[in-house]
């Protein structure tokens, strides 16, 4: 579903290689685990993926569905079906977080040439959704993850999983500061999500965390190995 | 006559026989006169214009402004207004509501200008040559001398229904001057909105005085993207505990200079003033504010948003004077700037005066560009770059909309910006 293949990357700013030859596979259905410690580029790795400015893809490629995705833009990509938890969910003010959601699912679906979904289908969908991550209708009329929890806001990016429906998950230290609770309750939306179709990976320095995922394990250190 | 610091043959024409030679605003308009001849048309040598070269507010050509449609300028229609419409600044009766009720009575300034006597003698002119000290405001004075229209309202309770003073312009070279002159009495409540294209040139001034625990709400939108050039003038007293809102929208125009100068003479009195525009191109945006604390436990916020872009230009000026007895005076001034490339520019003046120790007042000014990770967390979730850029211009913009008290006129001014980024998406 997702392949990487020999993937090296630098700051475009500095002459610094942070991915020295990057190779993984991740198939529907799976969970992957990449662990190592701070620094060593894992949430470089997911950034790349998803697109963001700032990184020189230096050699090799990566396939998604056997297309090519590292000329595309991250609207595109996410269209074709990858998504990405962030580690620190950013804050947008005034943006409202039920038309954040609309816009990203209609901005999707226009791009796969689907019909838009009606404003009474979403928010019974939304509703379903936040219902089962015990998000209440504050947090979805409020600002994008502004004045949330971080344990909210992590939950808030388990949501926008759950209403896009993407392919490949990538999964950037979504455990990273959440209680026992929350994390039970991220976990389970997690794996609510689970199914052949699905293809996930996920990333942090330790290796408990995965325990909720019951995730197959790869580790790296600098330059990376086969997971 | 003599104008000292400007070229005669460029600037408009002051002749004395233009006055208006009698009834009740013959005074007024003779002392506004006088003031000018002695500080003549603003230079951008002017340190109140330095930013603002008011040349095309002052010279006797008007520069060619297209025609809008304003057929779709009844923006105001969902809030149930009472419409005052002026079309290239002459009130047109047959396009207007009557408004018949003990409550308030609305007149035409040139109506009842002639008459020996009326209630507005008092307030024409007054918070205008009030507000020429510290710095001269001569376009307001020349707007006061030979305004041609404009209206004249007298509030004596709580009016629910806005008056909407809507403004067609039909005229490409269309000059106009208006002076309207609002009294809303002790415990009364008026909400007035403006909108429309107004005129190539339009010079206005609004003269309000709320009595005590009076309501005055304001919201106006200014322009529909053509090539004007306007300066519009506020000018406001504020008794014991009365509430003054104003909020503008300027959408695009060639120059803008919206000048507010409020005196605020009673103790818990509030005055909010608050901007947006979206600036795209040829656009140059002035907000230059005014305001004095003259009373105890008042307070004042100043609220302004500018997005440019293209090469756009926004100017902020505001100030705060806090006199020695104004004590427990709360200040707020925020001025800020979104600037999507780099051809665009935002200068800020921003100014406290404070003369008395038990104050809280602050002010803070930023110009800033898209924030570069806000934006690649919503193209991360699909939604495109333009689309993206909007809603955060709209983010950004929402701090100076969310000033507006009623959540209908909230909604309405919203809608007109999704609206202009859609039709202005880069």
């Amino acid at each position: 579903m997702l392949k990487i293949s020999n993937l090296h990357v630098s700051l475009e700013d500095e002459d610094k290689q942070i991915l020295k030859g990057v190779d993984l596979a991740v198939d529907a259905g799976k969970v992957h685990a990449i662990m190592g410690p701070n620094g060593s580029g894992k949430s470089t790795l997911s950034y790349v993926l998803s697109g963001k400015d700032g990184y020189k893809v230096t050699g090799g490629n990566v396939e998604l569905n056997g297309s090519d995705i590292l000329e595309l833009d991250p609207e595109e990509r996410a269209a074709l079906g990858l998504f990405l938890a962030f580690q620190y969910p950013i804050e947008i003010p005034g943006v409202g977080n039920m038309t954040f959601l609309r816009t990203a699912l209609n901005s999707q679906r226009k791009a796969r040439g689907e019909e838009e979904i009606s404003a009474a289908d979403f928010l019974k969908l939304v509703r379903e959704k936040a219902a089962t991550l015990k998000i209440d209708a504050d947090m979805l009329k409020r600002p994008v993850n502004v004045g949330f929890s971080g344990g909210e806001k992590k939950r808030n990016e388990i949501l926008q999983m759950a209403m896009l429906e993407p392919k490949v998950c990538i999964l950037d230290e979504t455990d990273s500061g959440l209680d026992v609770d929350a994390m039970k309750l991220v976990a389970k939306g997690v794996n609510a999500l689970r199914d052949n179709g699905r293809g996930f990976f996920g990333n942090n320095t330790l290796p408990t965390s995965f325990g909720p995922y019951k995730a197959r394990r790869g580790t790296h250190n600098g330059g990376w190995k086969n997971c | 006559m003599n104008f000292p610091r400007q070229n005669k043959a460029e600037q408009i024409e002051l002749k004395k026989s233009d006055l208006l030679s009698s009834g009740w605003s013959r005074d007024a308009r003779k002392n506004a006169y006088d003031r000018l001849l002695r500080t003549g048309f603003p230079t951008s040598r002017d340190e109140y214009w330095k930013y603002t070269n008011p040349v095309t507010l002052t010279k006797k050509i008007v520069d060619k402004s297209s025609i809008m449609d304003d057929q779709a300028a009844d923006i105001f229609v969902i809030a149930n207004p009472v419409r005052i419409v002026f079309v290239n600044g002459v009130f047109a009766p047959e396009k207007s509501d009557k408004c018949d009720t003990s409550e308030i009575v609305i007149e035409q300034l040139s109506d009842v200008k002639q008459l020996d006597f009326h209630w507005a003698k008092d307030i024409y002119g007054r918070y205008e040559s009030l507000s020429q000290d510290p710095v001269p405001r001569p376009l307001a004075a020349y707007n006061t001398a030979f305004a041609n229209d404009g209206i004249v309202i007298h509030v004596k309770d709580c009016i629910e229904r806005p008056i909407n003073i809507i403004y067609e312009n039909t005229d490409e070279y269309s000059d106009v001057i208006l002076h309207h002159v609002i009294k809303v009495d002790d415990k009364a409540a008026l909400t007035v909105l403006e909108n429309g294209s107004a005129a190539a040139r339009l010079n206005q001034v609004m003269e309000v005085e709320l009595g005590d625990n009076a309501t005055f709400n304001h919201v106006r939108v200014l322009g529909r993207d053509h090539e004007r050039r306007v300066a519009t003038h506020i000018f406001g007293e504020l008794k014991g505990h009365s509430k003054f809102n104003s909020f503008t929208l300027t959408i695009n125009g060639v120059l803008t200079r919206n000048e507010c100068f409020l005196n605020i003479a009673g103790d818990s009195a509030a005055a909010h003033i608050s901007g947006a525009c979206v600036g795209d191109g040829d656009f140059h945006h002035d907000d230059t504010v005014f305001v004095t604390h003259d009373s105890v436990e008042a307070e004042s916020r100043q609220v302004f948003k500018k997005v440019l872009r293209n090469g756009a230009t926004g100017v902020f000026q505001g100030k705060i004077l806090v006199k020695p007895d104004a004590q427990k005076t709360d200040g707020y001034q925020i001025s800020q700037s979104l600037l999507l490339d780099e051809d665009s520019q935002f200068l800020a003046k921003p100014e406290l005066e404070i003369y008395a120790d038990d104050v809280a007042c602050s002010h803070g000014s930023t110009s800033g560009a898209i924030d570069e990770e806000a934006l690649f967390y919503l193209t991360s979730r699909g939604i495109s770059k333009p689309i993206a850029i909007d809603m955060l211009t709209i983010a950004f913009l929402a701090e100076a909309v969310e000033e507006i008290e009623s959540e209908n006129l909230k909604d309405i001014i919203l809608k007109l910006l999704v609206s202009w980024l859609d039709r202005h998406r880069n």
